[in-house]
């Protein structure tokens, strides 16, 4: 199979970036979006020509690495899956693909499609987890927690950070992961004592990174490959009001 | 010279680690806030290391080469983390795990260290769950096990098919709490490159910055490699892309030992090589094997005109087909250990028996199962796992069988180290599966995760304190010292030698040579004459990479490419110690298995000669390296031919 590539090239994080054209032909369908990239950046290593930065790692749709934009779609056409997911027989023969690096003001650039993500940590280190020092814990049967919040936690806590819903929303708001934290540790009853202030810290953190605001237009839900729901939202804006009275 | 002194503790087995506690050496608080450790890694191993030692009081710098240190390659485990608790009542305890972690590894492994292990093992549970990880669950709403890689008992804990992911996420969280603090530093995109040692002691590392490509000094009272395993040697394996041992390999050539280098895992049931395209290989977990049968067909003709699309798997008769594991291993069938169930696979296709056009690939047959449990339950259980292989494959595993062949997954060999987890070089010290330390020659299933938190969260924070209360006057050495400044010299000679070398092949083209070499000579099967021959390829194989590597770019920008060439160049290294190692090692034992040794198809150990730990000094990139033996001495244990017959 045969595409044209329109790939976002950008050398640092202060030059201007642009799309550049290039041509792939004998693509295996069963290849990954990714491989289709590595033969790409084979060719051009062989032509003396710089190759493509991308992130990526696991390659399983894990690790939260990889990061395209893919023809206007976070993590491309397919539905609930990573771009290191996807395989080139979702792709038209022929057709043309649009490769860009995540769009938002608080990921910028460094390189090509390569961007940094570090706010998301900067988030978690505001409150992202239960303060319970190594050593300090109680036998874990202790503490039976219902099945049904058990795995409505664990759906909440799969979310992978790999900042796709940023990407996709127009405003650039960064609710889905921060509330999917928010909601695994709020569902939890490990998660009860910093409850209030875990909600207030961590969506100041998220706002001083400069994200952007909900407008309920969803297509971080949509565009999420881990299918993180939108109610989690709803969750961390009632655990944000009830700790802001709290707070009065 | 160092010598090889394992410090184990004296006393009974149970009561070592207790011994040893109340006998370490503490570091008062005022004094911790001015010891400053390195931690190179932060996977389970080494986050929960950096958060544990910083909420002791250490000032810790931590170092990842990823973006975020939530990314390790730790998140990408499947199935599960065992313990030793005993929740089933059904016949689980410390002993147990650990008689089972010593013969499952083929009895090469400590048995001290293994015993700690297994009792640790609890401590890490309840941590987890302190933190918030969300485990599966019963109605109860008490912790749910389930039984993984063929134990009798059930004491393996998960978080659906995502246990490693939230384990990491658990200590991350952790981690990000004392950054947050102000007691860890936090490097991303660093990648360690050297190890800096004064008066043979550690005392700091080197490290690139990805993203302007500068090098960096960093100074540390002691200095902890977490940097996991080397599997991507053989460049198609289940490890993430970027896992490599460049920062263990420096460490080796600065003096600290490696051991049992060429004791790797090679995992039964992974999705089979398609094109050379390929850049990784898939891991389907261990827990199909307990409702999927292993087969190829009897005859080669039915074998032959399935790879030709002829005949598929539904077309052969049930007496037609072998259900090899069943048959040959009766008691354990389709549950039977890694290492056995890897070798299997092989022999049937060796036989020209394999079921996919390049000959290297078994079924895994579900129609038993859904016949006898039906389709939704066979879903349920699997529930991520098969429409994970149908995106892979574009086939569905419940109408026609999986298709599976053994890959690389996870090396039990790694740095030398001591009871208190420190190399031959003091202050030195390698956590995880960068270490050599507790599987022996082959690893359990549900093992790694156990003994990376428990090594970052419930050992070193002891063993470490007993080696700093002995350098609190030990002001932080400025970093424009000599040795710092050597260091980075030579990280930058071999980096413009890289970058400059502006040959013909691709780092790629490289890599996967190697990787073909090591395959076919030091994989699943090795014998004197192929480790010989493969040895000489790899000294003719570096020598071609160090004069016609292209890299492009320059050195000082984000340069990914150059990042892969400086690990295949310390690859291209650490493959020939594996192909030494195991021409040394003349005997079959766990995942290493010389042809020459064996009774029966089946491995021959030999304990009379061979029951050491190969521990391998470095004396220069064409000498060969010096053998050194730690005897391994079993008291508690009786060493048994390892049968799952
Ligand atoms: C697909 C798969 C499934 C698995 N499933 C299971 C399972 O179900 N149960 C189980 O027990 N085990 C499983 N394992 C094994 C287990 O996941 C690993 O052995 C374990 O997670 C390793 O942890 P670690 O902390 O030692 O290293 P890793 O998690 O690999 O972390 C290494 C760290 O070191 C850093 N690093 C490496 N080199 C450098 C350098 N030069 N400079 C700076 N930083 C560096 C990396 O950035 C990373 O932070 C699985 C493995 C694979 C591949
Ligand atoms: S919520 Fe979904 S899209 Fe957003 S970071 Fe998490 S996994 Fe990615
Ligand atoms: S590379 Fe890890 S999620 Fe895609």
């Amino acid at each position: 199979m045969k595409y044209n590539l329109k790939v976002w090239r950008q050398k640092n994080s202060k030059s201007e970036g642009k799309l550049v054209d290039y041509t792939i032909d004998s693509i295996n369908p069963d290849m990954s979006f990714l491989e289709m990239l590595d033969v790409l950046n084979d060719n051009l290593v062989r032509k003396g020509e710089d190759p493509i930065a991308f992130d990526h790692d696991c390659r399983e749709g894990i690790c939260g690495m990889c990061s395209l934009h893919i023809s206007g779609r976070a993590h491309g056409p397919q539905h609930a899956a990573t771009t290191c997911q996807l395989y080139m027989r979702s792709f038209k023969d022929g057709g043309t693909i649009y490769i860009e690096p995540w769009r938002a003001k608080s990921f910028p650039v460094i390189k090509d499609l390569v961007t940094d993500r570090s706010a998301f940590d900067r988030i978690i280190a505001a409150g992202g987890f239960v303060s319970v020092n190594t050593g300090q814990a109680q036998d874990a049967n202790n503490l039976p927690i219902e099945q049904a919040h058990a795995e409505k936690a664990m759906d909440a806590a799969a979310c992978i950070g790999c900042g796709a819903c940023v990407a996709a929303c127009p405003n650039s708001a960064a609710m889905l992961f921060v509330s999917a934290k928010i909601s695994q540790l709020a569902l939890l009853p490990q998660g009860g004592p910093e409850r209030n202030i875990r909600a207030i810290n961590m969506v100041n953190q998220m706002d001083a990174e400069g994200f952007g605001n909900c407008t309920n237009i969803g297509a971080c839900e949509a565009e999420c490959p881990k299918e993180i729901k939108l109610t989690n939202i709803a969750r961390m804006n009632r655990e944000y009001l009830l700790a802001s009275l709290i707070n009065e | 010279m160092s010598t090889l002194n394992s410090k184990i503790p004296e006393g009974p087995l149970a009561e070592k680690w207790s011994n040893y506690k109340e006998h370490a050496k503490l570091v008062n608080p005022a004094n911790k806030r001015k010891l400053e450790v390195i931690v190179v890694g932060t996977g389970l191993a080494g986050a929960a290391a950096a958060a544990s030692l910083a909420e002791l009081g250490y000032s810790v710098k931590a170092f990842c080469f990823q973006d975020s240190p939530r990314r390790a390659h730790s998140i990408a485990a499947q199935g599960g983390i065992n313990a030793a608790k005993n929740y089933k009542n059904d016949g689980d305890s410390v002993f147990r795990l650990f008689y089972d972690t010593i013969k499952g590894g083929d009895f090469r492994a400590r048995e001290g260290n293994v015993y700690r292990l297994a009792d640790v093992s609890r401590n890490i549970i309840d941590q987890c769950v302190a933190q918030g990880v969300p485990f599966a669950r019963d109605y109860g709403g008490l912790l749910d096990n389930r039984s993984f890689g063929g134990s009798q008992v059930s004491r393996t804990f998960y978080a659906r098919g995502q246990t490693g992911q939230q384990l990491l996420l658990g200590a991350y969280g952790a981690l990000e709490r004392q950054i947050g603090l102000g007691n860890v530093q936090m490097y991303s995109r660093h990648e360690m490159v050297e190890v800096v040692t004064i008066e043979g002691k550690a005392r700091g590392i080197i490290a690139r910055n990805l993203i302007t490509g500068e090098l960096e000094r960093y100074f540390g009272h002691a200095v902890l490699l977490c940097t996991g395993g080397y599997g991507n040697v053989f460049f198609l394996s289940t490890n993430a892309m970027g896992s490599n041992a460049t920062a263990v390999w420096k460490a080796h050539k600065k003096g600290a030992y490696f051991g049992n280098p060429c004791f790797t895992q090679i995992h039964p049931t992974c999705i089979p090589v398609t094109g050379d395209y390929q850049s990784k290989l898939t891991l389907m977990s261990e827990s199909l094997r307990n409702d999927g049968r292993v087969w190829v067909p009897k005859s080669k003709e039915d074998a032959k005109a399935i790879r030709e699309g002829k005949k598929t798997a539904a077309d052969i008769k049930e007496d037609d087909r072998d259900y090899y594991l069943e048959r040959k291993y009766p008691s354990f069938g389709n549950l039977c250990p890694r290492d056995i169930a890897s070798r299997a696979a092989k022999e049937a296709c060796d036989d020209g028996r394999g079921i996919v056009p390049s000959g290297l690939g078994v079924f895994l047959d579900f129609a038993d199962s859904i016949k006898r449990l039906g389709i939704d339950v066979v879903k349920a259980r699997y529930g991520e796992l098969f429409p994970m292989y149908q995106n892979i494959t574009n086939e569905d595993p419940l109408k026609t069988p999986m298709k599976i062949y053994p890959a690389v997954h996870y090396t039990m060999g790694g740095l030398w180290v001591d009871y208190e987890l420190m190399t031959t070089v003091p202050g030195l010290y390698c956590l995880g599966e960068a270490n050599f330390s507790d599987h022996g020659a082959n690893r359990l299933g549900a093992s790694a995760l156990m003994q990376g938190l428990a090594d970052g969260y419930f050992v070193i924070p002891y063993t470490v304190g007993n080696y700093l209360s002995t350098e609190i006057f030990v002001k932080p050495i400025p970093t424009d010292h000599p040795a710092f400044v050597e260091a980075e010299n030579d990280a930058k000679e071999r980096a413009e030698k890289l970058i400059n070398t502006k040959g013909k092949k691709t780092v790629d083209d490289f890599h996967k040579e190697l990787g073909k070499i090591m395959w076919e000579k030091c994989g699943m099967a090795r014998t004197a004459e192929g480790l010989t021959e493969a040895r000489k390829q790899l000294q003719q194989l570096r020598k071609e990479f160090w004069s016609d590597v292209n890299v492009p770019g320059t050195l000082n920008e984000f340069n990914p490419e150059f990042d892969k060439a400086s690990r295949v160049a310390d690859f291209l290294e650490l493959g020939e110690l594996m192909v030494i190692d195991a021409l040394n090692r003349n005997e079959s034992c766990g995942g290493h298995f010389r042809e020459e040794y064996q009774e029966g198809g089946e491995a021959k150990r030999d304990d009379e000669n061979y029951r050491y730990v190969a521990a391998w000094e470095f004396k220069g990139v064409e000498a060969d390296p010096v053998l050194h033996k730690e005897e391994l001495v079993f008291e508690n244990i009786q060493l048994q031919v390892r049968s799952y017959k």
